[in-house]
């Protein structure tokens, strides 16, 4: 099956650039969706703080994410194909995705990649101690309170200030668990100052910066973790750890840009950070793929994703030549 | 019901002893004090099918890894669909001063039966493992030696002795064993067992079940191997499992590459009190660094995505494996250290051969006999025809949960159906979650399906048995 423009992931990267590419003329798109429904990491950010640039108007993450799916459904040029992975993708543009009941190859004119990111894990900052249930990736623990209402456990430690680690601080104990400490490495807080303030001040959670989780305890769920304070030379100071019980550990220590196809078309990856190597916004390495919103580079704030991700599009229609006709209403 | 014979402990020497018992017509129980077979040492080692080297020419470990890899070479692969890859490996020497060593473990593995040993040069070398450090002067090349994923072995030779008739009990732990007539009577987890003769094959724990028989003769020290699994984009780093020169206690720090890609280095040697201690260390990671990057010095620690301690239960510098006179009709398979994944087939084989000269009756295992596994499909291996055949067969296969390592719905449903109980379980099986994101994406997935497929509320799973749950609480 030949495509025109084939769009991988329909967060807000993969949206904007998807109406973007039709408002530029593009008359073809596929936006191919992992998940079962279109949002991204948006559905499960059911907190404020989102629209504030964008729309002026403070939204949460589905109602930010919802605006644009409406667009995108109502756009007959784009069709959403969901539960739908790729698989694979070479550096001619043609690749293959799964979906329940398909396997389906497409030679596609442009791709544009709005993979997201992964989160870094407990496994990647190699923290030393057992391996027991209860150590989460902050987005998952999200994801199980805020998707699935499942409650992570009842007394939880978050290793790394970044935001969705703070934000969870703040999720988990409206829910009822306790949140021990926020245990950063760095001597500032990884998020946003506003996070830091709405999420541990006002909640009263104590932030240990220049610290880190140096053991994690518990033979088949967590017991307890242990807590040193970390030197200018980046060792733990002789002395200073101190232990903190607990069931939950949530770590929350940055995100990865997911360019695992870029690297199967081919396409250069700087392996310090997993962004592509490019010579300009939403570039790639190879002709015709482009990469916007968090696979092209870790976002703080979705509206910028937004505003950015359009761009891609743009390329994308220029890159198939394609022009507004008038008539096209977007 | 009087069973001809109960196994105690389900790990790879339990699993094969089982399987061999019962496809010689044997009646046999195999009892696990863990919620899924291999979830003891056989989960957590280097999944290496040594070559029979590094081991001394008279020893019963050398010679039942010779014949242990023979077998699984050249008749289990096959039975029982394994993964088995047979990559050969290196032992590496830097310095010309060292190739007499080299010479040495070539003279000591020919004399226990070691096919294909060969010396190969610098020439050799880059042409065939181009990362490895070029300060490497020769190498002895084994080429028996491959790699197999240690835990789906051991679910292969447990489905197979359940096809041959053997009975599976998870969570009982044996806590009694007595003699009562002409049988032994065994306690587990609330329930009595009885059986004509009993195997001991319970890993670290070895020694506590034989003195529970009444035969306390030996002590299982734990020494502990801490591993750390690199990135699939690794995959090529090296080409064999390369091994330094070993030393008195250990083989030393190895690139390993395991069956499903990812390369793996790793393991310490360190004796360990505690059989529960299976912490991973600041200084583990750092001599496993700097261990493998002496071997291939591109390795770094940015590769590292996951990783674990496995403890070698050793007894001495050897396998216990024997009657007891204090106990007649109880066999110890114990002090199972390295090589014992390998070894298992060669183990199990001696196993029957003790408990016939104790009375049990068995055939004579004739291959025909013996049932054929058919692998669970994965798609991760799968050519696009065979992908589409199987979608074909349940569209579920094109319904993908674990996206590292291209899992389908329809494998975590397979998985679970053949036995996986927990979280764990199901990634040894499947590996889902085994992958660059370590479950954070297809986790909460993984056990709704569970929860389907077994009828449990979410806070009832676990990852590896009670006590592991993975959530607290439910809101309803
Ligand atoms: C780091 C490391 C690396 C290794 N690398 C390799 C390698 O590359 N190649 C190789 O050939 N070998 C290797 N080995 C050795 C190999 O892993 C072991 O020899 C082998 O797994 C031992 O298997 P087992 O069945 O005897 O023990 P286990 O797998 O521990 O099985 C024993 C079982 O008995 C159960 N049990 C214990 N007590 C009771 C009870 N009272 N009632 C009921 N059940 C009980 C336990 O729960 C356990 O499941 C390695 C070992 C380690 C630690």
């Amino acid at each position: 099956m030949r495509r025109e423009l084939v769009i991988v992931g329909g967060g807000p990267a993969g949206m904007a650039a998807a109406l973007a590419a039709r408002a530029a003329g593009v008359r073809d798109v596929l936006l191919l969706e992992r998940d079962s429904c279109l949002g991204g990491i948006l559905n499960q950010c059911i907190h404020p703080g989102f629209g504030l640039h964008y729309f002026k108007q403070e939204l949460t993450g589905p109602e930010y994410a919802g605006r644009f799916a409406d667009l995108v459904r109502q756009d007959p040029g784009i069709e959403v194909s969901l539960n739908s992975f790729v698989s694979k993708l070479d550096g001619s543009l043609e690749l293959s995705y799964l979906r329940p009941g398909a396997l389906v190859d497409v030679k596609a004119g442009a791709v544009i990649l709005a993979t997201g990111c992964r989160e870094r894990t407990r496994e990647m900052i190699t923290i030393p101690g057992m391996r027991p249930a209860g150590v989460f990736p902050a987005g998952l623990a999200q994801k199980m309170v805020n998707i699935e209402g499942w409650l992570p456990g009842t007394e939880a430690v978050i290793a790394g200030s970044g935001d969705i680690g703070l934000i969870m601080a703040r999720r988990l104990t409206l829910e009822g668990v306790k949140v021990k400490a926020v245990v950063e490495i760095k001597p500032e807080p990884s998020g946003l100052a506003r996070n830091v303030a709405q999420c541990l001040d006002d909640f009263g959670i104590p932030l240990y910066l220049r610290h880190r989780i140096s053991f994690i305890h518990g033979a088949d769920r967590v017991s307890k973790v242990t807590v040193s304070r970390v030197a200018e030379n980046g060792s733990d100071e002789p002395g200073s750890s101190f232990d903190i019980a607990c069931d939950t550990v949530l770590v929350s220590v940055g995100l990865i840009p997911e360019n695992e196809l870029l690297e199967m078309a081919g396409g250069a990856v700087d392996r310090r950070n997993n962004t592509p190597v490019s010579a300009g916004v939403n570039l790639t390495s190879v002709p015709g793929l482009f990469a916007c919103g968090n696979a092209f580079k870790v976002y703080d704030l979705a509206d910028s994703v937004t505003a950015d991700s359009a761009l891609a599009g743009r390329l994308a229609a220029e890159y198939l030549g394609a022009s507004p006709s008038p008539e096209e209403p977007v | 019901m009087i069973y001809d014979a109960a196994v105690i402990g389900a790990g790879v020497t339990g699993a094969a002893v089982a399987r061999e018992l019962s496809a010689r017509g044997a009646k046999v129980l195999l009892i696990e004090k863990e919620a899924e077979p291999a979830f003891g040492v056989s989960k957590s080692n280097s999944g290496i099918v040594h070559a029979g080297t590094q081991n001394p020419p008279a020893s019963l470990k050398g010679r039942l890894c010779v014949e242990g890899n023979r077998l699984i070479r050249e008749k289990l692969s096959d039975e029982l669909a394994l993964d088995f890859r047979q990559c050969g490996q290196l032992i590496v020497a830097f310095e010309d001063s060292e190739v007499p060593a080299l010479e040495r473990i070539k003279a000591d593995g020919e004399a226990l039966g070691v096919p294909g040993l060969r010396l190969v040069d610098r020439a050799w070398l880059d042409a065939n493992e181009p990362n490895l450090n070029p300060a490497v002067k020769a190498a002895l090349l084994a080429p028996t030696a491959g790699m197999i994923s240690p835990y789906r072995f051991v679910h292969a030779l447990v489905e197979s002795a359940l096809l041959h008739g053997a009975e599976l009990k998870t969570g009982r732990r044996v806590t009694a064993i007595k003699r009562a007539g002409d049988a032994f009577e065994l306690t587990a987890g609330g329930d009595t067992f009885r059986a004509r003769y009993v195997v001991n094959a319970a890993g670290l724990y070895a020694d506590e079940v034989s003195s529970l028989a009444g035969a306390p003769s030996f002590k299982i020290s734990p020494r502990k191997g801490e591993e750390y699994l690199l990135d699939r984009k690794r995959e090529h780093i090296a080409n064999h499992i390369i091994f330094p020169l070993p030393s008195a206690s250990s083989k030393g720090i190895l690139m390993i590459k395991t069956s499903d890609g990812n390369p793996m280095i790793g393991p310490t040697a360190h004796e360990t009190a505690d059989k529960e201690d299976l912490s991973t260390t600041a200084a583990g990671l750092e001599e496993v660094l700097s261990g493998a990057r002496r071997l291939v010095p591109s390795v770094s620690a940015g590769d590292i995505i996951a990783y674990f301690a496995g403890l070698r239960p050793a007894c001495g510098k050897d396998f216990v494996i024997r009657r007891e006179a204090a106990a007649p009709g109880f066999v110890n398979a114990a002090g199972i250290q390295s090589p014992g994944l390998t070894a298992a087939p060669a183990v199990a084989m001696m196993v029957a051969e003790l408990l016939k000269s104790e009375g049990l009756e068995l055939d004579n295992i004739d291959d025909g006999a013996v049932r054929r596994l058919s692998p669970a499909p994965r798609l991760q291996t799968s050519t696009p025809q065979e992908i589409r055949r199987l979608i074909e067969q349940d569209p579920a296969y094109g319904d993908i949960v674990c996206r590292c390592e291209t899992v389908s719905a329809a494998e975590i449903r397979a998985a679970v159906k053949r036995g996986a109980a927990t979280l764990d379980g199901v990634k040894f099986r499947t590996r889902a979650q085994a992958g660059r994101c370590h479950g954070g994406f297809c986790t909460a997935r993984i056990m709704k399906i569970m929860q389907e497929e077994l009828g449990l509320p979410a806070a009832a799973l676990t990852k590896r048995g009670p006590g592991s749950e993975i959530v607290k609480g439910e809101r309803l």
